[in-house]
């Protein structure tokens, strides 16, 4: 249950967009395993009937007026950015059509 | 009008904020002192990341003459400050510790930097941190750690160590912090400093870059219980920017500072915090600040919180899963570091981000993003991210119990004094287990502080205390740090940073 | 062009033979509110690349979103008009996987507490039976920014060596609304789909919540198609317990004809793999409009794991009853009752009504009649040259009119210039081709091209005359009664006067010297 195999370790690093290096990996396996016992300790608490919580503070219906705001100008937007083409952030090809 | 030190940089904030409105300092005067402490101690401490002296000279004087033409001017107007680099600040560099970030120059402030500008305090520099906030000890940070003036072999507490260590250090009066399981509190325990994280919602995120979005709090960072007060009272506030901030006045920390008051309130003891894994003299100084408080006319009782044994656990799974998403922008598409893979010809967007992500984040971050994606998998999130929720939920339903009997708790804030560098790199879970005491908090959302307690008798290392109040109480936190601050003060002789040592090569003038 | 193997296909009629389709529809829907919908930059279709960005819709460190009220408003008024439950509480979350037009790397969207949920919409078809489309959902959410693919071959992203991301568009407030399994439609599953997508899309209009504009992309489907052995008719209780079959999801289906063709399509192909021993991949497929076929995407694997969590940088949407009832009382007719009356007011028959509709011109004839046009002119005239030459430029009349800038009021006036007496009808065509021309207004092309109905009864009189004094043969028998034949006089009196003249007024006219 709370242990985690290379494969897995390797899934994950996928699904996180980080590509680790063998022996990331094989040290990550064992650190994490270490963790995930520890934490595993959420599912021994008496929470039988429990609403999870997701946020700390009660409140509800935080809204804004649908009244435009300045926005921050192509190029401050694009200066921050590792490359840019025709007042756009150039990025590497894409493999998926979403 | 107040008894200014010769050395500026030895003076309370409170106290510069009197003799700048008296104009018996100038603001450039004082910031000018911070910038020349910084060069003469700051290679050796490495509090900062980034200095602007520059900046905060223009700062300084552009005060200095609002004040010269009779201008009515906020409490704190004119008194320089550290920024922690986890807030954005527009036109100077925010990594938050992070290689992934190098060099990133936001094109916008933080609602909190927005608001000590308007405040009018030069901000001075942007101090060090674990990288994006995760770690105790700001050995995750990938420019370096920064040192307890204390003690330069060891950690100055984290995240927020930067801060902490530019207080002790007396590199600047005041500082920033955020707190999402303790990254303000630990560190001002381990300094002797004071630092608070305010109710959730009661300061603004905007701008703050996010690690765990539903347990990080921006507070004030001071060495004494009423210079935070002052700053709380400028960070704080509704910001509609924000959609989790609450829209009320700030309590009113600075009158409860002030009058330092804690006769007839019931102040309680959490059994669960405080026993096992506790250092001796932190114990010890803990159990006399009790006394202390017991001796101003509080009424001290035990209380139980059961579910806090489970805290650290659902800390450790809430904290990963939000952050795994909310790190997920560092990309390398829109701003920040991108790094082609090795031996790729043409590489795609993908194995660029994967490869980006891997050569910037370091192997914390790295650690707590696998856990936090793992933790919210499909199959898993039930076990893992769905029970911590429920435990958070059981740890707040401790807290409203507690609060039923009382009106502050109290608990050691850390369970050691500061550890060498390097002592727990290795071993994740023992540098968790520096948040115990913290972490119930920021899962609830409930305010806390911690001021120095004393000195250890095993190594002569600062301990801290820390007061938990209700939601939107913060006010108490105040009332009952003034109070045993004073006390303790009073014990003391003097101010307990009085006794650090001196930073090697500097005569540094103590305070008069 | 990527080449791509053709899939092989069934006849549909065979297909239906032999299969039962079940369908599944989500449709986006981009709101037209001022601002996006957790900022406050503006939204406004074809702005300068990356210029109504910000901190948050650009997902830069530490920005937070905050929800746009009238976004809100807007997701509780179409769940309303969808006859669905409104949420007493329910939450944003975050779906995360990365993507280069996506600035957080996750979409803040709602998984499993929608703000609306378990409706319904009644669906007129072409022959006037009703078709009832249940719906699961409607959740609020944001659309992504937009790339050009540079380098490959026209602008596809296979092949392109590098994208260029414009994030205008990232963060617009969508609200996807998801049916349930569309059962029992049989063999008109194809036109059920089309039908749904048009009535969804006259509710949005008359909410006036979006501009619904498929080929601009504010409108968009995904069409969900299954296939089950057929057992019965479309509606038996035998059928109807067959388990589903395995679904492919059509993507990129942005015109109402393409919906039809594309629900087709994938009936033809699913049932060719059927029906040969194979089973059909789970898995999304692209709509390609110019071929008229779908061609494989992503195969939805286990690697696709959203990690679906509450956001915590939103707090929960809870509308009070109160609110959900104020919103309740701002709803427009139901297009189906307003359909109803607007038949009856106008006087047309049910198959005059369903032209009207099929020509997808209510809107335009209401608005004609609104400027003082009677109903049946403004049928006539909507429905005549404007429809044919919008149907043989593939484009609804809406569009086609809007673009040319041919408006009811255009309408409006030229009835009247025809009721006033000013033209006769082919007058009026000769006017209606100079208007679509772009010459100008009614009145304007009619001056400028000097149409005008000749009033000056003296000039009428003379050539009156000059026909009967030439046909003398035909006269004689009008006088005789054969009151009919005064049709070739008629006839020869407007080539005299050049078409310019009331063929009524000349007609009585001739009479009443010959009687």
């Amino acid at each position: 249950m709370s242990s985690l195999s290379r494969e897995d370790v390797a899934h994950l690093a996928g699904l996180a967009r980080i590509e680790l290096s063998d022996a990331e990996l094989d040290r990550m396996v064992g650190e994490l395993s270490v963790i995930l016992e520890s934490v595993a300790k959420v599912q021994q608490a008496p929470t039988d009937g429990v609403a999870p919580m997701s946020h700390p503070m009660p409140l509800t219906n935080v809204t804004r007026p649908d009244v435009v705001r300045p926005s921050l100008g192509a190029e401050a937007a694009l200066a921050g950015a590792p490359e840019a083409e025709m007042q756009r952030f150039s990025v590497p090809r894409i493999l998926d059509e979403d | 009008m107040t008894d200014l030190p010769t050395d500026l940089t030895r003076a309370t904030a409170a106290a510069l904020a009197d003799a700048l409105a008296t104009k018996a300092v100038s603001s450039v005067e004082v910031t000018q002192a911070h910038l020349d402490r910084i060069a003469a101690v700051d290679g050796q401490v490495h509090a900062y990341l980034h200095v602007d002296a520059e900046g905060a000279l223009a700062q300084a004087r552009a005060i200095d003459e609002r004040r010269g033409a009779g201008e009515s001017l906020s409490a704190l107007a004119g008194v320089p400050i550290a920024v922690k680099d986890v807030m954005t600040t527009k036109g100077l560099p925010t990594t938050c510790g992070s290689k992934i970030l190098e060099g990133w120059i936001p094109p916008y402030d933080a609602t909190v930097v927005t608001k000590l500008r308007e405040a009018g305090l030069p901000i001075i520099g942007k101090t060090n941190m674990d990288e994006f906030a995760m770690g105790s000890s700001t050995e995750h940070s990938a420019y370096g750690p920064s040192r307890n003036p204390w003690d330069l072999e060891r950690i100055p507490g984290g995240s927020g160590g930067g801060s902490s260590s530019v207080l002790a250090s007396f590199q600047a009066p005041l500082a920033t912090g955020t707190d999402t399981g303790g990254s303000i509190r630990q560190p001002a325990a381990v300094t002797a400093t004071v630092g608070t994280k305010p109710t959730y919602g009661g300061v603004s995120r905007y701008g703050l870059v996010a690690l765990a979005s539903s347990l990080d709090q921006a507070g004030p960072c001071g060495r004494t219980v009423l210079d935070t007060a002052l700053l709380h009272a400028v960070m704080g506030g509704h910001d509609p920017m924000d959609s989790t901030s609450i829209d009320a006045p700030v309590p009113p920390v600075v009158e409860a500072a002030r009058a330092a008051d804690v006769r007839g309130m019931r102040v309680g003891v959490v059994k669960e915090l405080g026993g096992k894994g506790y250092q001796p003299g932190v114990r010890a100084r803990f159990d006399e600040s009790v006394a202390l408080l017991e001796e101003l006319g509080a009424e001290v009782v035990e209380v139980s919180c059961p579910n806090f044994d489970y805290a650290l656990a659902a800390y450790y799974l809430i904290l990963p899963s939000e952050a795994s998403s909310n790190l997920a922008k560092f990309d390398a598409m829109r701003y920040g570091l991108r790094v082609l893979p090795d031996g790729v010809d043409d590489p795609s967007a993908e194995q660029v981000m994967a490869a980006t992500r891997d050569a910037g984040f370091g192997p914390e971050v790295k650690r707590r993003i696998i856990l936090g994606t793992y933790a919210l998998s499909s199959g898993y999130y039930d076990a893992y991210y769905g029970s911590a929720q429920k435990v958070r939920a059981l740890i707040a339903q401790d807290f409203a119990n507690a609060y039923e009997q009382v009106d502050v708790l109290v608990s050691p804030t850390a369970p050691t004094t500061a550890f060498k560098l390097g002592d727990k790199l290795e071993d994740p879970m023992a540098m968790y287990l520096n948040d115990i005491a913290t972490i119930p908090a920021n899962l609830a959302g409930v305010p806390g502080m911690s001021i120095p307690s004393g000195l250890a008798d095993e190594d002569g290392l600062p301990a801290g205390i820390q007061i938990l109040a209700p939601a939107t109480k913060d006010e108490r936190l105040y009332s009952v740090g003034a109070a045993l601050e004073a006390a303790l003060v009073d014990r003391w002789g003097g101010p307990i940073l009085d006794r650090a040592p001196e930073l090697g090569g500097v005569a540094a003038a103590k305070g008069a | 062009m990527t080449a791509v193997a053709t899939d092989a296909v069934m006849d549909y009629d065979e297909a239906m033979a032999k299969f039962d389709p079940v369908m599944g529809l989500e449709v986006h829907v981009e709101l037209h509110t001022a601002t996006k919908m957790f900022c406050g930059c503006p939204t406004g279709f074809g702005a300068e690349p990356n210029s109504q960005v910000c901190p948050v819709c650009l997902g830069l460190p530490g920005a937070l979103p905050v929800v746009n009220e009238k976004a809100v408003e807007s997701a509780m008024r179409i769940g309303l008009a969808l006859n669905c439950e409104i949420a007493e509480w329910c939450r944003f979350a975050r779906k995360n996987y990365f993507y280069p037009d996506m600035p957080k790397n996750f979409q803040t969207s709602q998984y499993d507490e929608p703000i609306a949920y378990g409706g319904y919409l009644d669906v007129e078809l072409e022959d006037g039976s009703i078709y009832r489309v249940e719906i699961e959902r409607a959740h609020m959410e944001e659309d992504t920014g937009k790339s050009l693919h540079i380098g490959g071959a026209t602008g596809r992203i296979h092949g392109a060596d590098h994208s260029l991301v414009d994030y205008n568009r990232a963060g617009i407030p969508l609200i996807e609304i998801v049916t349930k399994p569309m059962v029992g439609a049989g063999e008109r599953a194809p036109e059920v789909a089309k039908a749904y997508v048009s009535a969804l899309r006259d509710l949005l209009r008359a909410l006036d919540v979006s501009d619904v504009k498929m080929e601009q992309g504010s409108m968009r489907c995904d069409a969900n198609v299954s296939l089950r052995p057929k057992v019965g008719d479309p509606l038996s209780s035998e059928q109807l317990a067959v388990p589903l079959g395995t679904r492919t999801e059509t993507k990129n289906v942005n015109s109402l004809r393409s919906v039809e063709r594309a629900v087709r399509y994938e009936i033809s192909r699913h049932a060719a793999i059927l029906d040969a021993g194979g089973s059909v991949l789970q898995e999304t497929r692209h709509w390609h409009e110019d071929t008229g076929i779908t061609t494989s995407g992503r195969v939805k694997s286990d690697a696709e794991d959203y990690r679906y969590f509450p956001e915590p940088d939103l707090v929960p949407v809870a509308p009070t009853r109160e609110m959900v009832e104020a919103l309740r009382a701002t709803l427009p007719e139901p297009p189906g009752q307003r359909r109803k009356r607007l038949q009856s007011d106008w006087g047309y028959s049910d198959l005059e009504m369903r032209d009207v509709m099929n020509a997808g011109a209510v809107e335009l004839i209401e608005e004609t009649v609104a400027a003082g046009a009677s109903a049946g002119a403004a049928k006539k005239w909507w429905l005549g040259e404007p429809s044919r030459r919008a149907n043989a430029e593939g484009q609804d009349i809406v569009t086609y009119a809007a673009a040319l800038g041919f408006t009811p009021a255009h309408v409006a006036e030229l009835d009247a210039l025809v009721t006033s007496g000013r033209l006769n009808d082919s007058m009026a065509r000769q006017v209606l081709d100079g208007v679509l021309a772009g010459e100008g207004t009614p009145t304007a092309v009619a001056d400028a091209r000097g149409l005008e109905l000749v009033k000056d009864d003296g000039a009428l009189e003379a050539a009156v005359d000059k026909v009967i004094e030439t046909n003398p043969d035909v006269a004689a028998k009008i006088r005789d009664g054969k009151v009919q034949a005064a049709g070739a006089l008629i006839g020869q009196v407007m080539k005299e006067m050049k078409g310019q003249a009331d063929a009524g007024k000349a007609r009585e006219l001739i009479l009443a010297k010959l009687q």
